[in-house]
């Protein structure tokens, strides 16, 4: 299987991916989203965005987060092909 | 060891904790009943709700329902006083003897990791598995006894809404022990572990901090050390340096010391779901996915925000006008009543027209209120709200904000008050503020009345298109107004002097539910009370002081009302501004009631009524109506008439932009803890109400509309 790591924020609606790491974010904005369980080799899936393009809703842990493109362009992740 | 119910029940504190969207609200009305009160934080702008509980026909305990946190790391006011009662950092309220944490079985992984936390806290535990039917129906199996032993702490399953469980629970909390100490279950690797004991040993020993506070405030320390700065111990150099020995020592170890910490509780919680919990596959809630397809669409979705909206309008507008009717009346029976035991003179007239027509005049909003609390109740408690905050974060984006501000400035459709006293969600300062800045100009209900004299008055009720009545598209034309002057000011003030980092829009999507009429009834219970509390009082005193200036000084005892209008101070006070207020397009009797209405907009129409020498609109006593008095008034030396359509749409403008509400003004200031911000809200509103109405007036006048 190959695999490219890109941003959370690069997905297509219904793709997922395994958290790498988050860079570049404020350090409150990093608590929040580790504490929301946004962490290294959690499996992701970026279910849809909002019908104007921003925010972004994701799937992880059993639940549903909504989190903005700003933020989402910092979470790196490894795209899982979804041939 | 102490059983718990040795202790004296009425001092027995057992604090409520769990995420938002925990079911903790429904939890908490649940176990309590109607036996809650609530006030407010001293301080803080923190709604502060306790109840008592009974068991077996007696009181056993109260609890304190802490507001909705993910964490203990706190990121908003809200968070902040749900982790100093918890930490024991206040002295408005002594730490808990118990705590009671929610948690969602729906949604486990995540909500034990504030548990993890609670328990780091070293007091005694119940867990309560919330909305464990639905868990079940999505085939998510979990075993309580073997969560209970990881935990080390009692766990029940609760179906709050159905009343399941609840008696285990009451039993369960009453009966844990008050002394059962627990250790912290999760453990940080071996490197960050040693650097966590040394910081934590030091605030332990040297700054006095008791234990279970010193291993938290350890780890805020070590994961952001510039934390140090806010600390009252920051001076102390043996502290400073070791935490700089430890963050260097990590770091060099290439060990993320933010995360690590985060990541170890979740290692745990992993390792005790492993264990206690099986899942199919795809748990996760269909329903919601469905619904979610639909209602965040890019077409249906805005119109089922629409119609979401519009009946939410519908209902504050015409369904709720039938219960004010009703208000209406018994309270003109009441006048009548008392008009008729008490003799003519100053008291009676103070009574009729000072205390109960004001008392009137609130109470009257009171429908409108209890639908809207009702409707927001409705959507907050499905799960639709975050939806409504997902559609509109984009457009709330363009003028600095979040979907967060659009839930409060919705709010403030019906009153500005509950409108403002909801931005207590809102994480960052600066928005909060700018949202609170910006509230009033979003048409409340106590503007309805005074829009609906004058387009009544003064607006043609013919239809378009056959459906469409013009009347109905002025009203909607100036709550649309209103709004994007609101959205305007907002993107104004942060650009300008509230100028700040983006806001962090993190937010839950819960899973769709049925909503708990239980729940929604008891929010609309204790607005309603708020809003009779905080505007009853201070506008019973305040329609006292306006009929006074109506009233003195006397002309003679059988001149006409209006005739003791014009000579009152009210009507010089409204002839002085004369003058300024001409260039609006508004004559002395206008000025009169702009001048009762400074305090409270709705004050306008009965200060009509009185001018014109009818009791109110529907008063068909002598067969005329305020409608018609208002349209053949004419101006006695030009013979034009006072009122034009261009004079009454103007007057709306001005009455939607304009403060004119005494009650926001101190709500603000309780809100802001300032007279700064109320100050600077009343200036650019009047700025903005006297502009724009001089715009649209001379505007309207130059291209010939004023006819």
């Amino acid at each position: 299987m190959r695999t490219e790591i890109v941003s959370l924020s690069s997905l297509a609606p219904g793709e997922s991916g395994t958290v790498q790491g988050m860079h570049g974010l404020a350090r409150n904005a990093r608590q929040r989203l580790l504490e929301m369980g946004l962490m290294q080799g959690v499996r992701i899936r970026l279910v849809r965005r909002a019908p104007m393009g921003d925010p972004l809703e994701i799937h992880l842990k059993g639940y549903r987060l909504m989190l903005r493109d700003s933020e989402a362009c910092s979470i790196f992740l490894e795209r899982e092909c979804t041939i | 060891m102490t059983p718990a119910m040795d202790l004296d029940p009425a001092t027995r504190l057992v604090a409520l904790v769990g995420n938002p969207n925990s079911g903790k609200t429904t939890l908490f009305n649940a176990l309590t009943g109607l036996h809650h009160k609530v006030g407010n934080y001293p301080g803080v702008t923190v709604e502060k709700k306790e109840g008592r509980v009974s068991v077996d026909g007696r009181l056993a305990f109260t609890l304190l329902d802490l507001p909705g946190t993910y964490s203990l790391h706190a990121q908003s006011p809200d968070e902040r006083v749900a982790t100093d009662i918890l930490l024991g950092r206040t002295t408005h309220t002594p730490p808990p003897h118990l705590v009671l944490c929610a948690v969602d079985a729906t949604n486990l992984e995540r909500n034990l990791y504030l548990v993890t936390q609670v328990v780091d806290r070293h007091l005694p535990l119940v867990v309560a598995l919330t909305m464990s039917d639905l868990a079940k129906d999505q085939g998510v199996c979990i075993d309580a006894r073997t969560l209970s032993r990881h935990l080390g702490c009692p766990v029940v399953p609760v179906v709050a809404q159905k009343g399941e469980g609840l008696e285990a629970l009451r039993q369960a909390i009453t009966s844990v022990s008050l002394t059962n100490g627990h250790r912290p279950p999760w453990c940080a690797t071996d490197a960050l572990h040693r650097e966590w004991e040394s910081v934590r040993d030091h605030l332990h020993r040297v700054s006095h901090v008791p234990l279970p506070l010193a291993s938290h405030e350890a780890i805020e320390l070590l994961s952001s050390p510039e934390a140090l700065a806010e600390r009252t111990d920051r001076h102390d150099p043996a502290l400073a340096s070791l935490l700089r020995a430890s963050v260097e020592k990590l770091d060099y170890l290439g060990i993320d010391r933010q995360s690590a910490f985060v990541e170890s509780r979740y290692t745990w919680i992993r390792a005790v779901l492993a264990s206690a919990v099986s899942s199919p596959d795809h748990a996760r809630a269909r329903l919601t996915d469905r619904i979610d397809r639909i209602v965040t669409h890019r077409v249906w979705g805005f119109l089922i925000f629409l119609l979401v909206m519009a009946t939410m309008f519908q209902s504050i507008f015409s369904w709720a006008t039938i219960p004010m009717e009703w208000i209406g009346s018994a309270f003109e029976a009441l006048s009548a009543f008392v008009t008729s035991m008490l003799p003519p003179g100053d008291l009676r007239e103070l009574i009729v027209h000072g205390a109960i027509a004001g008392v009137a005049g609130v109470v009257t909003f009171l429908p409108q209120i209890v639908f809207l609390f009702f409707f927001l109740g409705l959507l907050e408690d499905s799960g639709y709200m975050a939806r409504a905050a997902f559609i509109m974060d984009k457009l709330m984006s363009k003028v600095g904000l979040h979907g967060k501000s659009f839930i409060p400035l919705l709010g403030s459709f019906a009153c500005a008050i509950p409108g403002i006293m909801a931005t207590r969600t809102i994480d960052n300062p600066k928005d909060r503020l700018a949202t609170i800045l910006v509230a009033p100009l979003m048409s409340c209900s106590a503007r309805l009345p005074v829009y609906s004299l004058l387009i009544g008055a003064f607006i043609p009720g013919t239809l378009l298109l056959g459906v469409f009545s013009v009347q109905g598209i002025t009203l909607l034309s100036l709550y649309l107004f209103g709004m994007v002057m609101a959205l305007l000011m907002a993107w104004a003030f942060k650009k300008t002097f509230l100028r700040g980092a983006p806001p962090l829009f993190i937010m839950e999507l819960p899973a769709y539910r049925l909503p708990s009429l239980r729940t929604v009834l008891y929010q609309v219970w204790e607005r309603s009370l708020a809003f009779l509390k905080t505007a009853g009082t201070i506008i019973l005193g305040v329609s006292i002081l306006l009929w006074a200036l109506t009233a003195y000084p006397k002309v003679s005892e059988d001149a006409p009302r209006s005739a003791q209008l014009e000579q009152s101070y009210a009507g010089r006070a409204g002839k002085a501004i004369e003058p300024l207020i001409r260039p609006l397009g508004f004559d002395w009797k206008i000025g009169i009631g702009l001048i009762s209405s400074l305090l409270q907009r709705e004050a306008f129409v009965s200060a009509m009524a009185t001018i014109y020498n009818v009791r109110g609109p529907e008063s068909t006593g002598d067969g005329r109506t305020v409608y018609d008095a208002m349209r053949d008034d004419r101006d006695p030396s030009t013979g034009m008439p006072t009122f034009s359509v261009l004079t009454a749409v103007s007057l709306m403008i001005y009455y939607v932009l304009a403060m004119q509400c005494l009650s926001t003004v101190a709500v603000v200031r309780r809100e802001t803890n300032s007279w700064r911000w109320p100050a600077v809200q009343i200036g650019y509103m009047t700025a903005l109400a006297y502009g724009i109405t001089l715009l649209v007036y001379q505007g309207g006048s130059l291209l010939g509309w004023g006819g």
